[in-house]
């Protein structure tokens, strides 16, 4: 499909509230943006659609004028305007929340949401008058939190949930949110929602970025999807199905989904034989973090963690890592039983960990795609033994291909790739140091679906090769596609295991919500 | 790091000002006095002024080491305006603020538009800043204006025969008014969020270049004010004097709690650093055995001792945050 032979309608609507045309940027002879142009609407929200590295965030920036694009025309109301920052885009009535969370982590989280906005009286902030503001416009997102603490106390998502605050209180005209909903939980993405849909009555047109399709749908009234820096087409929502949308994202038919929906049936046989469990949790909890849970982890067996966020998924990986130290329990790994008091230990009986901050803490930014793919591999056979050169080009080579990292060049510096490759690139260093157990948390966050589809293949593939795999989901479609076993959390609680026949979207919601009681029995 | 855990450094460098001031009474019979006090406060001064401007400027995640260079500059140009050219003081006192403030700007500029260092372009700022002084007279030229031993005499008196004198009021005015700024306004929220995230401050639309170049203007004024109550102090302008007072300024907020990297701190610690620097001198006086280079030393301890303090507080800070992350939603 062509930019020329999408259905377009722009004449229907005189008077477009934001219109861009030609936009196009280049790094370093690379070019991320083509030609890009995008109409939208008063009270419309649109989704901008494409896979990792299609050049969406970079649109975003180049629109509020935090990247300087080399060429393109920018119309709000029909008057021309060219924003050269951040400050002057929210001046223009551009309200944008990054992809990375942008706020200031050592403030409180009141400074943060009227930073720049206090309420003033003779020019001294009104602290109490802000902090009762902060907690009203975090109320309308159902979060109750102590507005005074700083912002760095509290959890990834909050911190996002907080930035959304921001951008949607400063009554903009236009309000960009770049993958808003990565980390949130379906609750939140509910509330945000709703915001966006009181916001959309009010005629602010909003432009919303996002992998998940079941989003787009559920939300969003025309698309306009990016391939590899171009536009590639244009519609409404409901002129677009699902189908024709992954076909126009991915400029190709979904193949994998096909082929790795075959390959989930052939190895879920597979796993029908047990194998003997290598490392069993029994009891094993902390008092105040997650109450006392039995784990058991076997060869080519994958364990999913459901619940709600802050239901203590991410906190009993920790305690399966060393990363938390339990106070009861055991941990008995091989027939012996481990104290696993640090990481370092569990590193050493062979665990493997990607966690959900990666995107924040997980990467060395200067340091190149390659280097950071060895680095864990490099890191556990110590510094006596380094990797060769050679040795890193395989590797990387290998990854770089097996997760599709674009663009496919071992030697660019990470940081420099979009949000979604890097994420790919983290995955790739802990695959890299073939662990007997691999404790991903959420694995596929902000990875567009071509990429998603092949990360499911891979975490079966890895099965059949013998590694057990505890991992983290908010994605029940996701877990149940390759889990042979489901572990419900509520409240610090292992509140429920399901295993094979059981393993079912509604039957893991319902043991989600169920009442405490119920949730025991399933148990 | 949460509320209690911040204020932890600050409370930290009281106590060990309290606990050498005791110390000192106990030492030196006629220690505890408000006289002692107040002469710490009036000795110290010019320090305390210009450790407030760098309060700033290290909370924003800079560093400023022009500001003993601006006053040595500050006071050889009093000299020279008023002895030679006959500028009446008070002018000239105008005069000098605005140069400061427009060299500080300057340099922020600099930081700002050439996306350099503060390091180097403050460095640059301050062999400018001490070779002009030199340019303009490498003599000490003494102060005779009128102003000058009238200001001097000027004091509140106070019980026990103790003097609240005109650089000591000035420099308690300058950290009430460090205090309100940073703590109560917009800009002073502005700079801890630059020291937070430089990157993250500008995306959430603050203006940084115009927030860098206020705070950078702010060190060098407040350097040039230092420059105002060191001539009093001495009554004279010299090329040579506040050499290194930059590092005495950097010690005083770390030792006041601010954390280097910028982000945390607090003016209060800051005065409170000024007077443990201060303190020491007087011990040292008092013994008056004892060589002075031992408060460089004392100093030096003091530094090391904080920001091992910092480090262990902080790692303990990051750490109880992993535990509670998660934990916190509604
Ligand atoms: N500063 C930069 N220097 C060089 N290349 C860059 C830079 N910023 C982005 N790119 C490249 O531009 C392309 C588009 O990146 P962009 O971040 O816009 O992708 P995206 O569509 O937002 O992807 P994702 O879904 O993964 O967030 C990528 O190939 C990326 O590597
Ligand atoms: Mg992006």
């Amino acid at each position: 499909m062509t930019p020329s032979d999408t259905p377009t309608d722009d004449r229907r609507d005189p008077a477009p509230l934001l219109e861009l045309a030609g936009f196009s940027k280049s790094f370093a002879g690379f070019k991320a943006l083509d030609g890009v142009r995008l109409t939208l609407r008063h009270g419309e929200v649109h989704a901008l659609l494409g896979e990792n590295g299609a050049g969406k965030s970079t649109l975003i920036k180049c629109m509020t004028g935090v990247v300087h694009r080399d060429a393109g025309t920018l119309r709000l109301d029909g008057a021309l305007i060219a924003p050269r920052s951040a400050a002057e885009a929210t001046q223009a009535g551009l309200a944008t929340v990054y992809q990375e969370v942008n706020l200031a982590p050592n403030l409180s989280v009141a400074q943060n949401l009227f930073l720049g906005r206090q309420p003033t009286r003779f020019g001294l902030v009104r602290e109490g008058e802000m902090r009762r503001r902060a907690a009203a416009v975090l109320a309308g997102f159902d979060l109750n939190i102590d507005v005074a603490a700083p912002l760095e106390s509290y959890s990834v998502a909050v911190q996002h949930i907080v930035a959304i605050a921001r951008a949607v209180d400063q009554s903009a005209r236009v309000l960009i949110l770049d993958e808003p909903t990565a980390s949130l939980d379906a609750h939140e993405v509910e509330i945000l929602f709703a915001v966006m849909r009181k916001l959309k009555a009010r005629g602010i047109g909003i432009v919303f970025v996002t992998h998940f399709l079941d989003q787009v749908y559920a939300i969003c009234d025309r698309i306009t999807v990016l391939r590899n820096g171009r536009l590639a087409g244009s519609a409404t929502t409901a002129e677009l199905p699902r189908l024709d949308l992954v076909k126009m994202m991915l400029g190709r038919e979904l193949a994998h989904a096909t082929a790795e929906r075959a390959l989930a049936a052939a190895s879920g046989e597979a796993a029908g034989g047990r194998e003997a469990a290598f490392a069993a949790f029994e009891g094993y909890g902390k008092a105040g973090y997650v109450a006392p849970f039995d784990l058991a982890l076997r060869p080519g067996h994958v364990v999913g963690l459901a619940g709600l966020l802050g239901s203590g998924r991410t906190e009993t990986t920790r305690l399966v890592f060393g990363a938390a130290t339990a106070d009861t329990g055991t941990a008995i790994v091989d027939g012996a039983k481990v104290a696993l008091a640090s990481p370092a230990e569990a590193l050493h009986l062979g665990f493997g960990y990607c966690p959900e901050e990666r995107k924040t803490e997980g990467i060395v930014a200067e340091l190149t795609v390659r280097e950071n793919i060895v680095l864990a591999l490099q890191a556990k056979r110590g510094a006596l033994k380094p990797l060769s050169r050679r040795e890193q080009d395989e590797i990387a080579a290998r990854f770089i291909r097996l997760l599709d990292i674009r663009p496919p060049d071992p030697e660019r510096p990470i940081g420099l790739l979009s949000g979604g490759n890097q994420q790919k690139a983290l995955l790739a260093r802990w695959l890299a140091t073939q662990p007997r157990l691999l404790i991903l948390d959420e694995p596929t966050r902000g990875i567009d679906v071509g990429a998603h589809a092949e990360i499911i293949a891979l975490i079966r593939r890895l099965c059949t090769e013998g590694m057990a795999l505890l991992v983290v989901s908010s994605e029940l479609e996701e877990i149940v596609t390759y889990a042979d076993e489901v572990i419900v959390l509520r409240d610090r609680h292992h509140v429920a295991r399901l295993t094979g026949e059981a393993i079912t979207v509604p039957g893991i919601l319902a043991a989600i919500a169920a009442d405490a009681p119920a949730g025991e029995q399933a148990a | 790091m949460n509320a209690t855990s911040r204020l932890l450094p600050v409370a930290a460098t009281t106590a060990v000002f309290l606990i050498g001031f005791l110390i000192c009474s106990l030492t030196f019979p006629n220690f505890a006095s408000l006289r002692v006090v107040m002469n710490l406060f009036t000795d110290n001064a010019f320090l305390g002024i210009v450790a407030v401007g760098m309060t700033f400027v290290i909370i924003s995640g800079g560093i400023d080491l022009s500001v003993g260079s601006v006053i040595g500059f500050s006071t050889v140009f009093l000299a020279i305006a008023i002895e030679r050219w006959g500028v009446p003081p008070l002018a000239a006192f105008a005069l000098i603020l605005v140069i400061s403030a427009l060299f500080g700007a300057a340099m922020g500029a600099a930081i700002e538009y050439f996306e350099l260092p503060p390091f180097i372009v403050t460095l640059a700022g301050m062999f400018l800043a001490r070779g002009a002084s030199f340019l303009m007279s490498t003599e000490s030229i003494p102060i005779t204006a009128d102003l000058y031993s009238h200001l001097a005499e000027q004091a509140l008196r106070l019980p026990g025969g103790a003097r609240l004198t005109v650089p000591a009021m000035v420099m308690i005015l300058v950290v009430a008014g460090g205090m309100v700024l940073l703590h109560l306004t917009r800009f002073g929220a502005n700079v801890y969020a630059l020291g937070g995230s430089r990157v993250s401050t500008a995306l959430m639309g603050v203006n940084v270049t115009r927030t860098t170049v206020l705070i950078y203007t702010l060190s060098s004024a407040l350097a040039g004010l230092s420059g105002i109550v060191f001539s009093l102090y001495t009554s004279s302008g010299y090329s040579l004097s506040a050499v290194g007072v930059e590092l005495d300024a950097i010690a005083a907020v770390v030792i006041g709690g601010t954390l280097l990297s910028g982000g945390y701190g607090f003016v209060f610690g800051t005065f409170v650093g000024v007077l443990i620097q201060g303190l020491i001198q007087t011990y040292i006086s008092f013994d008056g055995s004892l060589s002075s280079w031992w408060a460089k030393i004392a100093t030096g301890l003091l530094l090391f001792a904080f920001i091992g303090f910092q480090q262990v507080t902080l790692g303990l800070a990051r750490r109880s945050r992993r535990h509670a992350t998660g934990g916190a939603h509604a």
